[in-house]
């Protein structure tokens, strides 16, 4: 018998030095990722989005929050100047350079969706969080919370917080974004810790004695974040369209001179018969990084949904 | 499981090492339309008592819906019972709470069905190994955990270069061996394997089963095998236990079960499991039992199996429960009327199957607790 | 090939293409025939082909990510030339199929009455009327008790062995000539599965009809099948008469797979004799024989040369270089 086991030892042993792996399965849905045109598309947009963000001040050709004094002697009642040297996209109705403002505008739609989202990120994962790894009725009373906020739309909730604030600011906008979002992730990641929690691999690791608090932070937690980290690609999408809504109806930063997308949006609806590039720019930007965003997040599901290993 | 002797009694009480009195586990059924209030429960392990030898394989049949993953788990507490007490090694188990009962776990261990699910993906090998190691203090010196892993795999067929991968790279088979590596990792006396080959490819079952003998003799270990092959179970276990709707039915040597089922169930359930031979076939008799097991939540009265006996007698298999009783030596049966048919004096008659209504196939059922039709989730006449 | 043959499958291939995967050809080349009133068995574990084989007969496959080569002549039309719609019409008619979940095959919101008498109306064209009492017909004929009540039940209100007999209920409504049963007792207890087992060899012997039965189980095989064949990595290694192949099993795949189960009428204690390895290690067919890395009796050539399939033995067939000699004892 135990000669019997040697052989198989050694033949083992054997095999080993042949063999490979070690590959996690982050790095699995990376690989899966980086084959996925559709991944490859929404990174690049998200990529140039970031870059454009990030170096807007460099980028930007003009002072976008000074009036330029040769645009404002074009300007009329019925007509804002188009393009021309200078100024590749023309004016906007202050007689500022629209495409220096179209680029700041993205640094601003940047701070705020990634604000909101980790905010809200955040706070929905310590409800979660607590909500799945309690359970009880700690779970009842957070998840019924959540339910409530889930009852009112979303646009409609964040208009409401924003309005609720005495002196709207970015921040308004930031904080009134991320209460939306709050209940989303709170519910997933309470999901995906109750699904965990019943699993096999939880329940061998409790047989095996391990205790609670490692199990909680080495187990349910890691194994759920997956679909929560998608969501939050996908919010990072909502919440820049959510903070364009709320400049646009007037609810964001007062500041006229400030460079927004919604802000501009909603400012050139006035001028539609006159200009209406000046709200075409600035609404093809916002669907264009949400589509990257989308793209982002939907191919990232993809990548993690274990059915489509290999 | 080895070619050691069988115990010729079940009431050996030398070297007990578990002892289960009268367990049950009845889950709550909730429903109502606002709160949820407890409408009934499901008689998932309903007083069952055994004894676990120290050395031995002691193996557990029954069909899917008997109860007996529910009692595997109630044993190590990983489901709470609602009555009768558990006694490992001396120790109640019920009486323990916290951390005493963390401490205790590291000597009863658990082995899955699937292979797959039992192993956290996102860890590698070497870390789900060193988990129990580490709950339990056991990897204070590095490398003699090393050492100490190294060997482990080795003892399970494993190449030590696993320690690096994770469970989504090994086949079925060698995820297994990764699960009963882990069980071994906090030097257990216990290993409860709930189906533990089930889920995998019948040619990789036997180097499984063949691991576990080996595994059992080099570390002495004692096995409970809960599994629905009865084939497998016989060709690994000393001592075999029947469940049949939450209660053993009978208990006896392995041999003996085979060569001489005394309870009309354990007559059926091994008549019906096909052997792969067409010349045994051919001349083999089914007793084919009419109908579906009845729901757990609703058993019938008196003898469980009454409702589908061949052997069923007028009044007192309806009424009363039958107690497990020893009608040979080491060899214990739940029936009335064991002696009687087994000298022949009761002959089997046909049964008309009864109706047995939805929700009837398992313990955890959730349609019991669910809506009734799916017009009623429609909201239809 | 058999003029007698019902169904007729030759060089039966099957290709999935899958974006970013190279092209998997799960059935390699595989014949078999079935005469009226025969069951024949597709034996093989996960990954072995047998359940795309009997897809592939169905016409089941997905028309887009599948190639599907060779023929399925069933009373002398090619039911792979078939127009989607001609093969539908077939499917119920000439062709009935079990399946191994039976819960979800069956529709979950229409009623098990419904779904059977639909079968008929749709292929026989009986009146809804009398299609609802032949459906009770059925259903009584199978085995399900108050077969009347049940009709306007749902499928989850029945239990599994009772949704497996509507299933068969359903695959019989229309007298097929061929029946193929995929797995129909691997979801079943094995006293559920006895009684599956004897309503299938029941209904083979009473109506005539032929039966394929696809099952990893060589049990289940060993009561029911008149011939057998077993396939590895998606080719038939080895075609014999059920009891020659139990008692003579000439493959050593074959050989491998009934000494590495434990039966119930065995001798105890005795070590099991597993095969090794898994289907990681398989090599390709074409550079050799698939189950030479596997293989006890192995041989250079096994490697090299891909073995054709030869016959051997009465009626059987085997694909193997150096297959098991049987003398008076079992030689592994």
């Amino acid at each position: 018998m135990t000669s019997l086991l040697n052989i198989r030892r050694r033949r083992v042993d054997e095999l080993a030095e042949t063999a490979e792996g070690g590959t996690s399965l982050t790095v699995d849905a990376l690989r899966r990722m980086a084959r996925n045109p559709v991944a490859i598309i929404g990174a690049v947009i998200v990529a140039v989005f970031v870059l454009l963000a990030l170096f807007a001040p460099w980028i930007a050709p003009e002072d976008p929050y000074t009036p330029f004094q040769v645009l404002k002697d074009q300007l009329r009642a019925d007509s804002i100047p188009g393009p021309q040297p200078g100024f590749p996209l023309g004016s906007d109705e202050f007689g500022r350079d629209f495409l220096s403002r179209l680029i700041v505008g993205a640094q601003q739609s940047l701070v705020v969706g990634v604000m909101a989202t980790l905010i809200g990120l955040a706070v929905g994962m310590v409800i979660g969080g607590l909500a799945g790894a309690l359970g009880g009725w700690v779970d009842t009373l957070l998840m019924r919370l959540t339910d409530i906020m889930l009852s009112v739309p979303s646009l409609l909730l964040a208009i409401s917080i924003a309005a609720l604030a005495r002196h709207p600011s970015q921040w308004t906008v930031i904080i009134a974004v991320a209460m939306v979002s709050v209940p989303i992730f709170a519910r997933l990641l309470r999901g995906s810790m109750l699904a965990q929690r019943a699993s096999d691999h939880v329940l061998a690791a409790t047989a095996l004695g391990v205790r609670r608090r490692t199990i909680v932070f080495r187990h349910m937690l890691p194994n759920s974040v997956g679909p929560v980290i998608v969501q939050a690609t996908l919010t990072l999408a909502t919440s820049i369209i959510d903070a364009a809504a709320l400049s646009f109806l007037g609810l964001g930063d007062p500041d006229p001179a400030r460079a927004e997308w919604g802000l501009m949006l909603g400012n050139a609806q006035r001028y539609l018969d006159v200009r209406p590039e000046l709200a075409f720019y600035p609404a093809v930007a916002i669907i264009v990084v949400a589509l990257g965003f989308t793209l982002l997040g939907e191919s990232m599901r993809e990548a993690l949904d274990p059915k489509n290993r290999r | 499981m080895t070619e050691s002797t069988e115990p010729t009694s079940s009431t050996v009480d030398g070297d007990v090492l578990v002892d289960v009195q009268g367990l049950e586990v009845h889950f709550p059924i909730k429903g109502g339309l606002v709160l949820d209030r407890t409408i009934g429960h499901v008689l998932a392990v309903d007083g069952v008592s055994l004894r676990v030898t120290r050395g031995e394989t002691y193996g557990l049949v029954g069909e899917s819906g008997c109860g007996k993953s529910t009692l595997g788990r109630a044993m190590l507490r990983l489901v709470e019972p609602t009555g009768g007490r558990v006694v490992f090694d001396g120790t109640d188990l019920s009486a323990l709470r916290g951390e005493s009962l963390r401490r205790m776990r590291r000597r009863m261990q658990m082995v899955f069905q699937d292979p797959l699910s039992s192993l956290d993906p996102r860890q590698s090998v070497e870390s789900i190994l060193v988990e129990g190691m580490r709950a339990h203090g056991l990897d204070r010196d590095r490398a003699a955990t090393a050492t100490r892993l190294r060997e482990l795999l080795s003892s399970v067929g494993l190449p030590a270069s696993a320690l690096r991968k994770y469970p989504h790279e090994f086949s079925g088979g060698q995820r297994q061996r990764i699960g009963i590596a882990r069980a071994l990792t906090v030097r257990p006396d216990l290993i409860i394997a709930d189906e533990p080959v089930s889920a995998l490819d019948v040619s990789v079952q036997a180097q499984v089963i063949n691991l576990m003998a080996d595994l059992q003799q080099e570390f002495g270990l004692t096995y409970l095998v809960i599994a629905h092959d009865l084939a497998v179970v016989r060709h690994i276990s000393d001592r075999v236990g029947v469940m049949y709707l939450g209660g053993l039915v009978e208990e006896a040597g392995s041999e003996a079960l085979y060569a001489d089922p005394l309870h009309p169930y354990t007559r059926a359930l091994l008549s019906a499991v096909p052997v792969p031979d067409p010349a045994v076939e051919d001349r083999r008799e089914r007793i084919l039992l009419a109908g579906d097991l009845p729901s757990p939540a609703a058993p019938p009265p008196g003898c469980r199996f009454h409702t589908r006996c061949p052997w069923r007698q007028p009044e007192r298999c309806d009424t009363e429960r039958p107690e497990l009783r020893e009608v040979l030596p080491g060899q214990r049966v739940a029936c009335h009327y064991a002696e009687d048919i087994r000298a022949g004096r009761i002959q089997p008659h046909e049964v008309r199957p009864e109706l047995v209504e939805a929700g009837a196939t398992g313990p955890l059922d959730t349609s019991a607790a669910g809506p009734a039709s799916v017009t009623e989730i429609l909201g239809g006449p | 090939m058999s003029s007698l043959a019902l169904l007729d499958v030759r060089d039966l291939t099957v290709t999935f293409h899958r974006k970013g995967a190279r092209p998997f050809t799960a059935v390699d080349g595989v014949s078999f025939d079935v005469e009226p009133g025969r069951t024949v068995g597709l034996v093989g574990e996960s990954g072995c082909g047998k359940s795309v084989t009997s897809l592939a007969i169905m016409g089941l496959l997905p028309r887009r990510g599948a190639t599907v080569g060779g023929s399925v002549t069933f009373e002398g039309t090619d039911l792979l030339t078939l127009s989607a719609s001609a093969m539908r019409e077939r499917r119920g008619r000439d062709l009935g199929m079990v399946f191994q979940d039976p819960l979800s095959s069956l529709n979950p919101v229409v009623s098990i009455g419904l779904q059977v008498s639909e079968v008929l109306e749709r292929h026989r064209g009986l009146p809804r009327k009398k299609a609802m009492v032949e459906a009770a017909d059925l259903l009584d004929k199978v085995g399900i008790p108050d077969p009347r009540r049940r009709l306007s039940e749902y499928p989850h209100q029945l239990s599994g062995g009772m949704r497996q007999r509507a299933l068969i209920a359903m695959a019989l409504a229309c007298r097929p000539r061929l029946l193929i049963a995929d797995e129909p007792t691997t979801a079943l207890d094995v006293t559920i599965q006895a009684q599956i087992l004897a309503l299938l060899a029941e209904l083979v012997r009473d109506t005539g009809t032929a039966l394929i039965l696809i099952t990893h189980d060589l049990g289940v095989v060993a009561g029911l099948c008149d011939e057998v064949n077993v396939l590895y990595a998606g080719r038939v290694v080895e075609r014999a008469e059920r009891h020659a192949l139990f008692a003579r099993p000439r493959h050593p795949y074959t050989n491998g797979l009934l000494a590495s189960i434990p039966r119930l009428d065995g001798a105890r204690g005795e070590r099991l004799r597993p095969v090794r390895g898994s289907v990681n290690d398989n090599i390709p067919w074409r550079s050799g024989c698939a189950f030479a890395p596997r293989c006890p009796n192995a041989l250079d050539v096994c490697r090299l040369v891909t073995p054709e399939m030869v016959a051997d033995g009465p009626g059987g067939l085997l694909r193997c270089h150096n297959p098991v000699v049987h003398t008076e004892e079992v030689t592994a």
